[in-house]
């Protein structure tokens, strides 16, 4: 079967809200939201999960720590021992105190990195990518709401369309993927 | 929505200080004798003295940071910060009596800066006695004392005018006067720890040590208004504030406690790689002696907070909260009573009877003291303009 997708745009996102709201109550799946801004409490309304980045910073934030005391010992101890301020750096351990800025900052360059990458690998924005966006106009003040017929599969289009403009749309969109 | 104190909080309070009370009595009767009874006694009395204080400092500096901010979300949890803010007095007067009869034993072997003879047989402390010498310490704590009063009671009286009246006009004095109260708490914060805590080890000095101490006093208070928060909401108080709100104060905690840890661990590097005798003596009297209790109280504020409130979760879960926040809470106490007791009292200083009971007496007032304050005012501000933006808070 030919794969229908349509976008409904709005001018308000309070209306889309509203309008997500009342299609998920009736059992259609809303598959995605475009925004320019981050619409409050938009995620649990339409079923999104919550975010697993969190996890990613804290597993990225470890390898930074890792790396930097690794590569610091490997530096500073063991392959040319330094004498710094008198304070030879017999053990890693003795000079820890030392150590620590470095490590935090490492910490942090490793996890907001890799927070920031895999972010932009997740919604396919690096740069070079194209834009996924199906409007140039939900980047400025406009909300498009995409709703698919493969997912919807209880509905016919002409159904998904009705109830889509009774929401208070202002224009509906529609692609045909075959 | 009115509070009223449940007779059980009633009974605990009352049942803690009088725990307290015989536990520090208790003790007293088992040192009688000791020469270094009556030190240890004021010690314990600035320790207590000096950390209640704050929590309730550190509540009066948060609003005031509200205030000059222009912050929506807290106006639901607005009341619980006055009341918490409002055992400032009596902390005050706890830790004025604390001043004054260690004024009047010349120092007490507390601050030795107070007494004439070793003043006159110590070259280093004669060169600092034209700011520490009994007069102008006791005008400054009177001036810290009296802005921190007239600030307080400033907030206080608008804010219910607010309840009335409305509009924005208060709004835009509070503001003004938030503003105000922060460039005062700024200097004073950092003088007034120098006053009363770093005197006490006379020789040493760190330009970093009434931060240190700040970030301590901000984190306390606002554990202390998370369990609030928490209290109340747990016995069906305060509808509108949500697990944002929660969320919100949870990030306080964490946030905090890392600004604490961060100036803990700048003081000690910088001292430790600098390596000056002079500088050195402070940790070096805290490690000899505490060295478990002074490391074990930097891990449960810094590795414990960290590692558990990390996760989205753990800041919306109660239990975990509470568990954090009181191990924090108790953290913080540690912190200030080897601050205290290392410089004044060194090896001699331990924790037994009349330490705990006089930490649970104190406590036990000021818990009657915030709940007390929280029943003489309706638990949420009618007309801040802010409050709808509070209660639709969401993140």
């Amino acid at each position: 079967m030919a794969e229908r997708i349509f976008y409904a745009m709005y001018d308000d996102d309070d209306v889309l809200k509203d309008g997500a709201k009342h299609l998920v109550s009736k059992g259609v799946k809303v598959s995605e939201v475009f925004s320019p801004f981050p619409i409050h409490g938009i995620d649990p309304i339409i079923g999104i999960k919550n975010t697993r980045l969190g996890i990613m910073a804290f597993i990225y934030g470890l390898t930074g720590l890792l790396l930097a005391t690794i590569g610091m010992r490997y530096f500073m101890v063991v392959d040319w021992p330094m004498n710094i301020g008198g304070k030879p750096n017999f053990t890693y351990m003795d000079n820890i105190l030392a150590f620590i800025p470095i490590t935090f900052e490492f910490t942090v360059l490793c996890a907001a990195h890799g927070m920031a990458i895999t972010y932009m690998l997740r919604n396919r924005t690096l740069p070079g990518i194209p834009a996924q966006n199906p409007d140039p106009r939900t980047t400025d003040d406009r909300f498009v709401m995409e709703i698919r017929l493969s997912e919807n599969t209880k509905f016919s289009a002409d159904d998904l369309q009705g109830m889509l403009k009774e929401t208070g749309i202002v224009e509906l969109d529609q692609k045909e993927l075959k | 929505m009115e509070f009223k104190i449940a007779n059980k909080a009633k009974m605990v309070t009352l049942v803690l200080m009088a725990v307290g009370l015989l536990s520090l009595v208790l003790g007293v009767a088992m040192n009688l004798g000791e020469h270094n009874l009556g030190q240890r006694l004021l010690a314990n009395g600035l320790v207590n003295g000096f950390y209640f204080f704050a929590l309730g400092l550190g509540a009066l500096f948060f609003l005031a940071l509200q205030y000059a901010t222009e912050t929506g979300w807290y106006a639901s949890v607005k009341r619980i910060i006055e009341a918490q803010a409002g055992f400032l007095p009596y902390g005050m007067g706890l830790l004025a009596v604390v001043l004054l009869i260690i004024t009047l034993m010349d120092g007490a072997h507390i601050y030795i800066w107070m007494d004439h003879e070793v003043v006159g047989s110590d070259s280093i402390i004669e060169g600092k006695s034209a700011y520490l010498n009994k007069p102008f310490f006791w005008i400054r704590t009177l001036i810290y004392m009296a802005t921190y009063f007239i600030f307080l009671r400033g907030f206080k009286k608008r804010s219910l005018e607010e309840d009335k009246v409305g509009g924005t006009e208060i709004h835009f004095t509070n503001y003004r006067k938030g503003a105000v109260f922060l460039v005062f708490f700024a200097v004073f914060s950092s003088t007034s720890s120098w006053d009363w805590l770093m005197s006490i080890d006379v020789h040493w000095f760190s330009t970093l040590f009434g931060w240190y101490v700040f970030a301590g006093m901000w984190c306390s208070g606002m554990v202390v208004m998370v369990l609030t928060t928490l209290y109340l909401k747990k016995l069906g108080y305060m509808p509108k504030v949500n697990e944002s709100h929660i969320h919100d104060l949870g990030k306080w905690v964490f946030a905090t406690s890392f600004l604490w840890s961060y100036l803990f661990f700048s003081q000690y590097m910088l001292i430790w790689y600098a390596n000056i005798p002079e500088e050195t003596t402070y940790y070096i009297a805290r490690i000899s002696d505490f060295k478990f209790i002074y490391f074990f109280m930097f891990i449960i504020n810094f590795a414990f907070p960290m590692l558990i409130l990390m996760s989205r979760d753990a800041k919306r879960n109660y239990g975990i909260l509470t568990f954090v926040g009181l191990v924090i809470l108790a953290g913080h106490w540690l912190d200030v009573w080897i601050m205290v007791t290392a410089g004044s009292m060194g090896a001699q200083a331990k924790i037994g009877w009349i330490e705990i009971g006089m930490v649970l007496l104190v406590a036990g007032f000021f818990i009657r003291t915030l709940l007390t304050n929280l029943s003489k005012a309706p638990l949420t501000p009618v007309n801040h303009p802010f409050l709808d933006e509070s209660i639709h808070h969401e993140i």
